[in-house]
C-alpha cells in the first residue's frame, strides 16, 4: 500500500469511531453534561439551587420544570448543581487512579525485580478486598465530604488499570525498537516516555472511560450511603429522598435524578465501546 | 515441579498479601482514623472518661501491639465485640452470612445460567439485530443505578401491586422465601446485564481460534461448534468468573439489604457504617479479603488440574 496515501493514525482511529451515529450522540451528551458542570462551576447555572422557589412538593409543571423540594427548591437546579458533583468526581477520580496506575504500571513492567514484586504487592491487597469494603473503610476513615470521595474512588481504581499496562509494558520492554533505543544511548525515561507510552496509550484512554462512569455510579452509592458529599445536592441523595418521599407519590425527584445519571452513564459505555474498537486492532472486524 | 510443592507455593504466595491487608486495615483504622473515643461518647465526654475507654478498647497500647493484634485475628477469626451492640462480631457475621447467602445464591444461579443462554444466543446470531439488540438492551441495563432499580422495585411489587412483602426477613427455612423473592429478582435484574456483555465477549474471543474454524472446515453446524466445542473450553473462565465474583457479590447486595431490612452482611455493614462502629467493618474488610485470596487460591489449583496448557512453574 502506498503509504502516502494512508491518513495518520489519529485520523484512522477517529474516523472508525465516529463511523456509527450512535457514537456520535454519545460523544455530543458527554460533551453537553460537561459544559453544563463547567457552566455551574463558574456560577452561571443553578447557582442559587437552594433557594425557595415555590411550595413544597409541586409537581412538574410550566413553571417548575421538573417539579420542587420538599424544602421547595427548584429540582431542575439540583440536578444541574449535581451534574457538577458527578462530573468533577468523574474528572478528578479518573486522573487520580491514571496517574498512579500509568506510573506504577510502567515502572513494574519495565524495571522488573524487586521493584516490580513491591508493586504487585501493592495491588495484589488492594484487588483482594471488594471494592465497596474498600471503599466504604477510606470513606468512614477520611470523614464525610466530597474530597475524601476523590480520593478513596481514586486510591483503590488504579489496580487493574496497573495490571494491564504492566502485562503490555513486560511485552515490549524486549522488542526490537527498544534495543535499537538502547543501542542509540536512550535513558530509561526516554524509552519509557517516547517510545513505549505511545504503544500502550490506548488502554489508558480506554480505561478513562471506564473509570470516569464508574466514580459516577458510586459516587451515587456513596452518597445514598451518607458517606459522600455533604451540603450539596447529589443524584445519590436526590434517590435517597425518595425513599420516603415514593410512598406519597412523589415521583420527580426519583426520576429525574436516575434519568440524568442514566443518560451520561450510557454515553460514557457506548463511548468506551467505540473507543476499545477503534483503538484495539485485534478485535476489529469482530 | 509436582502439585503438592505448587500448592504450598501458592499457599505460601497469600500470606504475604494478608499481612498486607492487615497492616492496610491498621494503618487506616489506628493510625490515619481520629480518636474513636470521640464519637462513642460524644461531645460532653471527660478526659477521664475518654482515656478509661481508650483503655477499654485497647488504643493505648503501642502501635505495634495493636498490629498484631489485627495480624493474629487473622488466624483465630476473633475480631472482638462490637462498638455498638457489645455482640461477638464472629457471631454476628456468622448469622449474617447464612441470611445472606439464602438471598445471593439463588440470585447468583439463575442470573449465570440466563446470562450464559443469552450471551451464547448473542454470539450465534453475532452481529444480527438480536445480537446487537440484546447488547444494547444490557448496556442500558448497566447504565440504570441500582438504586433505581431497587427503589422502584420495591414501590410496584412490594407497596402498589402488593406481590410481595416489602421489607423484612424470617430466619425460619420455609418461611423466609417469600422475604427473599424480591430482593433476588431485583439482584437478577441488576446484574444480568453486565454478566451478558461479559460472557458474550468471552464467548466471541473464543470463536476466532483455530481449533472452532478446524471444527468448522470439518463440516459441523454451527451450533454443534458452539455447544460442543466453544462451551467446553469457555467453562472454566465461566466458572472461575463465577467463583471470584462471590464476595464482591455477597456485598453487592448491602443497598438491597438495607432497603429490605435483611439482616445478612450487607444489613450489617451498613449499620456499622451508620454508628462508625469500626471492629466491625475492620473484620468485614479482613474477613472479605481471606475469602477472595482462599477461592482465588482454590479456581487456581483447579485450573492447572483441569488445564494441561498451564505449566506449573
Amino acid at each position: 500500500m502506498d503509504s502516502a496515501l494512508t491518513p495518520p493514525i489519529g485520523t484512522q482511529v477517529f474516523r472508525r469511531m465516529f463511523k456509527s451515529k450512535v457514537t456520535v450522540a454519545a460523544f455530543v451528551i458527554v460533551l453537553g453534561y460537561a459544559l453544563v458542570a463547567l457552566l455551574a462551576y463558574w456560577g452561571l447555572l443553578a447557582s442559587n439551587w437552594s433557594v425557595e422557589v415555590g411550595d413544597s412538593y409541586e409537581p412538574p409543571s410550566k413553571q417548575h420544570w421538573f417539579g420542587t423540594d420538599i424544602f421547595g427548591r427548584s429540582v431542575v437546579d439540583k440536578i444541574i448543581k449535581s451534574t457538577e458533583v458527578a462530573m468533577s468526581v468523574g474528572f478528578v477520580v479518573s486522573i487520580i487512579s491514571i496517574t498512579i496506575g500509568v506510573v506504577l504500571g510502567t515502572v513494574a513492567g519495565y524495571f522488573g525485580g524487586i521493584v516490580d514484586e513491591c508493586i504487585v504487592w501493592v495491588y495484589s491487597i488492594i484487588a483482594s478486598i471488594p471494592n465497596i469494603m474498600l471503599l466504604i473503610a477510606f470513606t468512614t476513615i477520611l470523614g464525610k465530604g466530597i474530597l475524601s470521595v476523590y480520593i478513596a474512588l481514586g486510591i483503590t481504581g488504579w489496580g487493574e488499570l496497573c495490571r494491564l499496562i504492566r502485562s503490555e509494558v513486560i511485552r515490549h520492554r524486549d522488542r526490537e525498537y527498544i534495543q535499537a533505543a538502547t543501542a542509540i544511548g536512550a535513558s530509561h525515561a526516554r524509552k519509557l516516555i517516547v517510545h513505549i507510552l505511545p504503544n500502550i496509550i490506548h488502554i489508558v484512554i480506554v480505561k478513562f472511560s471506564e473509570i470516569f462512569q464508574t466514580a459516577i455510579k458510586i459516587e451515587v452509592v456513596l452518597s445514598f450511603l451518607g458517606l459522600g458529599v455533604q451540603n450539596q445536592p447529589s443524584w445519590g441523595v436526590m434517590i435517597d429522598d425518595a425513599k420516603i418521599e415514593l410512598m406519597r407519590g412523589i415521583w420527580w425527584q426519583l426520576v429525574f435524578a436516575t434519568l440524568a445519571m442514566f443518560l451520561v452513564v450510557l454515553a460514557f459505555n457506548i463511548l468506551s465501546d467505540a473507543l476499545r474498537d477503534a483503538l484495539d486492532p485485534k478485535l476489529r472486524g469482530k | 515441579m509436582n502439585l503438592y510443592t505448587y500448592i504450598i507455593r501458592r499457599i505460601c504466595y497469600v500470606i504475604p498479601v494478608l499481612m498486607g491487608v492487615s497492616l492496610l486495615i491498621f494503618l487506616l483504622f489506628n493510625v490515619v482514623a481520629g480518636d474513636p473515643t470521640v464519637v462513642m461518647l460524644g461531645k460532653y465526654a471527660t478526659a477521664k472518661q475518654m482515656a478509661e475507654l481508650r483503655h477499654q478498647l485497647g488504643l493505648d497500647r503501642p502501635w505495634f501491639i495493636q498490629y498484631l493484634d489485627i495480624l493474629k485475628s487473622v488466624f483465630t477469626f476473633d475480631f472482638g465485640r462490637s462498638w455498638a451492640t457489645q455482640q461477638s462480631i464472629i457471631a454476628m457475621l456468622k448469622s449474617g452470612a447464612w441470611v445472606s447467602l439464602t438471598l445471593v445464591t439463588p440470585s447468583l444461579i439463575i442470573t449465570s445460567l440466563l446470562a450464559i443462554c443469552l450471551a451464547f444466543l448473542s454470539a450465534f446470531f453475532r452481529n444480527s439485530l438480536l445480537d446487537r439488540g440484546l447488547v444494547m438492551l444490557s448496556i442500558i441495563m448497566t447504565s440504570i443505578s441500582s438504586l433505581a432499580y431497587i427503589l422502584f422495585g420495591q414501590w410496584l411489587f412490594g407497596y402498589k401491586l402488593g406481590w410481595f412483602p416489602i421489607a423484612g426477613y424470617e430466619y425460619e427455612f420455609p418461611d423466609f422465601i417469600t422475604y427473599v423473592m424480591l430482593p433476588s429478582i431485583i439482584l437478577i435484574i441488576v446484574n444480568i446485564g453486565y454478566d451478558i456483555r461479559f460472557y458474550r465477549t468471552m464467548v466471541l474471543d473464543e470463536i476466532y481460534r483455530d481449533y472452532v474454524r478446524t471444527a468448522r472446515a470439518k463440516g459441523l453446524p454451527e451450533w454443534l461448534v458452539l455447544f460442543r466445542h466453544v462451551l467446553s473450553n469457555v467453562l472454566i473462565p465461566i466458572v472461575t468468573n463465577l467463583i471470584m465474583q462471590l464476595p464482591a457479590f455477597l456485598l453487592g447486595t448491602l443497598l438491597t439489604e438495607s432497603f429490605f431490612s435483611i439482616p445478612g452482611l450487607g444489613g450489617i455493614v451498613f449499620h456499622a457504617i451508620n454508628s462508625t462502629d469500626f471492629p466491625v467493618i475492620k473484620a468485614i474488610t479482613i474477613l472479605s479479603a481471606m475469602f477472595y485470596l482462599v477461592l482465588n487460591l482454590v479456581t487456581d489449583i483447579i485450573y492447572t488440574l483441569l488445564d494441561p496448557r498451564i505449566k506449573l512453574s
